[in-house]
């Protein structure tokens, strides 16, 4: 069978093969329980804390700001949910359409159930909100804003420095930033946001594992009822060996940044001047996004005939968010920017990793021509 | 791109003179080895007011890490050299204010090499003037965003732009060593860091009640031991005393409002004996006065007439939000809050007393062969030395 080609980074990516290593070795030897009081059980709970400490330190957060979840879907439900359970006092979010769906329904279901009131920020042309628009909507009564670092389907940038120094200076709202696609992308900062989500399998780590920053001033309700482990912040036996091997994937990621920011700027400007010179191929994507994910539509084919069309020739792919893969919707993110119904309904996504070579871009770029003059 | 090659380091309290100050530069020359022996690319040079480490391709950034926790050190810079004529440092003074992104800057000139033949306001004039002309930054001599140093030596220029401060104080060892009573609590790291900042070489003792206390708290000891030890010249013994059969016949004896004191009587004895044999001059405690029932006036008094060794109590006057600033600073908090039982807690008197009298604590100590007990204490502790934590392989 002839080579497949994986585009899909964004979606989710490969292990790396020591994090893998580690993780099948620490679940061989390291089964006990954390919370038990035997030798065994005692070694499993000083390797997570252990882990947990260097997480932090990776982060430039204390340790007891580092909750260990099941990914970046635990993490956005439990600091939106958790936040305003813990202070039903105030009933306004600000956010954006463009988030990812666990935000986007863990911020309707507040206002479904509990009779919230939502903010949706304006999305503009580049595919990211203002600051400005943030102060404008703050209210006495605002809990929480949650506004996205990297857009998952258009890599666009949201302001968030500019946006977490209103939040904390002129209210008293909390920041919540989804930064499941800029963890390990470009560089990140903690200062003066109050909860933060990040997942492992983005970065060549394990599915099923994720971490929540969260300040220790900042209240919040568990979403998972149980005993008093991660503080007390989620219930259930700890998922050790993934917790234990995020410490080192997050390692991986970050001393692999610059070179990631290379490798992928590389690539894309290459795939861009690719994709320019093929007649009727629109990019979506902001030119100063994150270069590793890049978002073009062609009007005169649907998604998902595309998708099925790079499939067959080898290339894994997606249109939009993993999560959304399976509506037939026209892209929300790409209709919120002001996208026409018919290009957000034609859009490709590429997302991109240290794994691509410049050979992969070049038959991408080819098969999408090829395409284009088949089917277009 | 600036091309840092060479670490200045910059002396700290050198109030001293003569025969002091060449102890200090030394002490501290060997301290500094110690702590970046891993980088064997490292080379180090060592002048009047100043010391250098030229890199030779090890990680600035790890460098750098290490040496913000060597006591004596004022402040550092990590510095290009280039040769001392003008037209270079316009050249490589120009690289590094481009690479900055800054907008604003000043020139802080040094001329050492009193034969340069121009003097630092020229110097300043000609390398700013350079800048102006090929740049779009402006001069602020007031709020720069970027300080661009250079010092002229003969033969040799330093340029800088960032001065990292350093941890002050005295190089570690060379006001001689004492022995800390190392609880597992936030106070005592705190108190290590503080008696290591005056120059003291700190070996640490701890009480152990096992199976009372468990293996968790003797591993949050060693591993609060092994943080310490990056200010302690990358290493720290710490004496494991098993404390359990004093305890234990403590309370049989004395019961609960005396069993404290009557405890506390008993570990100054067993440090004063181990701080003779390890050539401590001196105990070291994270007591902070009025804190505990311990810790009032009376109570140490009482402790202390046991013995005649000195006793060092750097946080004697110190707020309990003080030491927690500080132990967040130096990184020790998090592990020291981690819940497990020490032998301070594990019997936990409901009322114990605050104002001990010697005679009373006499009273009760006469009732038991404490003597015999303390010899055997002292004599069966184990003795283990811990190093800076290297990163275990699963992390």
């Amino acid at each position: 069978m002839k080579r497949r080609i994986y585009l899909d980074s964004a979606g989710t990516t490969r292990p790396d093969p020591e994090v893998l290593k580690t993780y099948i070795s620490l679940l061989e030897t390291h089964y006990a329980n954390s919370e038990s009081l035997y030798d065994e059980g005692s070694e499993v709970h000083r390797m997570m804390e252990k882990a947990r400490s260097a997480a932090a330190g990776l982060l430039g957060v204390s340790a007891d700001e580092v909750i260990f979840t099941s990914g970046s879907c635990e993490s956005n439900s439990t600091a939106i949910k958790g936040v305003c359970f813990a202070d039903p006092t105030r009933k306004h979010i600000i956010t954006t359409p463009i988030e990812h769906s666990s935000v986007l329904n863990a911020c309707r279901q507040m206002e479904r159930l509990f009779g919230y009131d939502i903010t949706w920020l304006p999305v503009y042309e580049d595919g990211s909100v203002r600051a400005e628009d943030v102060r404008a909507a703050l209210r006495p009564d605002t809990i929480l804003v949650s506004v996205m670092y990297v857009n998952n389907e258009t890599g666009a940038l949201n302001p968030i420095d500019e946006i977490k120094t209103i939040v904390r200076k002129e209210s008293h709202a909390f920041f919540h930033c989804d930064m499941t696609q800029a963890a390990g992308k470009i560089p990140m900062s903690f200062t003066d946001i109050d909860l933060a989500s990040i997942s492992a399998h983005k970065i060549h780590g394990l599915k099923g594992s994720g971490i929540l920053v969260k300040k220790t001033y900042v209240p919040m309700e568990p979403l998972i009822s149980g005993g008093e482990q991660e503080f007390g912040f989620r219930g259930g036996t700890a998922n050790a060996a993934a917790d234990m091997v995020f410490a080192k994937t997050l390692r991986l990621a970050l001393e692999r940044q610059n070179a990631f920011a290379a490798h992928t700027r590389k690539l894309h400007d290459r795939l861009v001047k690719g994709l320019s010179e093929i007649d009727g191929i629109v990019i979506n994507s902001p030119a100063d996004g994150l270069p590793a994910v890049l978002n073009f539509s062609f009007e005169r084919i649907p998604s998902e005939v595309m998708q099925n069309e790079l499939n067959r020739r080898g290339f894994m792919i997606s249109a939009r968010s993993t999560c959304e893969a399976h509506s037939n919707n026209p892209s929300y993110v790409l209709l919120a920017m002001g996208c026409s119904q018919r290009r957000a309904s034609c859009s490709i996504r590429v997302s991109l990793s240290m794994e691509n070579t410049e050979e992969e871009i070049d038959a991408f770029v080819q098969a999408v021509k090829e395409m284009t003059e088949q089917y277009g | 791109m600036a091309d840092y090659d060479t670490v200045l380091i910059r002396y700290g309290e050198l109030t001293t003179k003569g025969k002091n100050r060449k102890d200090f530069i030394r002490k501290l020359d060997n301290n500094i080895r110690g702590i970046l022996r891993e980088f064997t690319q490292l080379e180090y040079r060592r002048s009047y007011d100043r010391f250098y480490i030229r890199l030779n391709g090890a990680d600035a950034e790890a460098v750098k890490e290490k040496l913000k926790k060597v006591f004596g050190i004022s402040s550092f810079s990590f510095t290009e050299r280039v040769d001392s004529n003008l037209d270079a440092i316009k050249e490589r003074c120009l690289a590094i204010a481009k690479d900055s992104g800054k907008q604003t800057f000043k020139m802080i000139t040094r001329r050492h090499d009193k034969t340069f033949p121009m003097n630092s306001d020229g110097i300043n004039r000609a390398v700013a003037g350079y800048i102006l002309q090929n740049t779009d930054m402006k001069v602020d001599v007031h709020h720069p965003e970027l300080e661009l140093r250079v010092e002229v030596h003969s033969g040799d220029t330093y340029l800088m732009s960032e001065k990292i401060p350093g941890a002050g104080g005295y190089p570690s060892g060379i006001n001689g060593k004492v022995l800390l009573m190392l609880s597992g609590g936030i106070d005592s790291p705190v108190a290590a860091y503080e008696l290591m900042k005056r120059g003291l070489d700190v070996e640490a003792v701890h009480f152990a009640s096992p199976p009372y206390t468990s293996e968790n708290a003797r591993q949050k000891v060693l591993d609060l031991a092994s943080m310490m030890s990056e200010y302690n010249q990358g290493r720290m013994r710490v004496h494991m005393v098993n404390f359990t059969a004093l305890q234990l016949e403590i309370y049989k004896t004395a019961g609960d409002p005396y069993a404290i004191t009557l405890m506390r009587r008993m570990m100054v004895r067993l440090a004063e004996q181990i701080a003779r044999e390890s050539g401590c001059l001196a105990i070291g405690t994270g007591e902070s006065l009025g804190q505990v029932a311990s810790q009032t006036l009376e109570s140490i008094a009482c402790i202390n007439s046991v013995i005649s060794i000195p006793v060092l109590r750097p946080l004697i006057c110190m707020d309990k939000v003080e030491i927690i600033d500080l132990a967040r600073r130096i990184g020790t908090y998090e592990t020291s809050i981690l819940p497990y039982e020490d032998c301070c807690t594990i019997f936990d008197p409901k009322n114990p007393v605050t104002k001990p009298t010697v005679k009373k604590a006499e009273g009760y100590e006469a009732r038991f062969p404490y003597d015999k007990m303390i010899a055997e204490a002292a004599e069966a502790a184990e003795v283990i030395t811990v190093h800076p934590q290297e990163r275990e392989s699963f992390l």
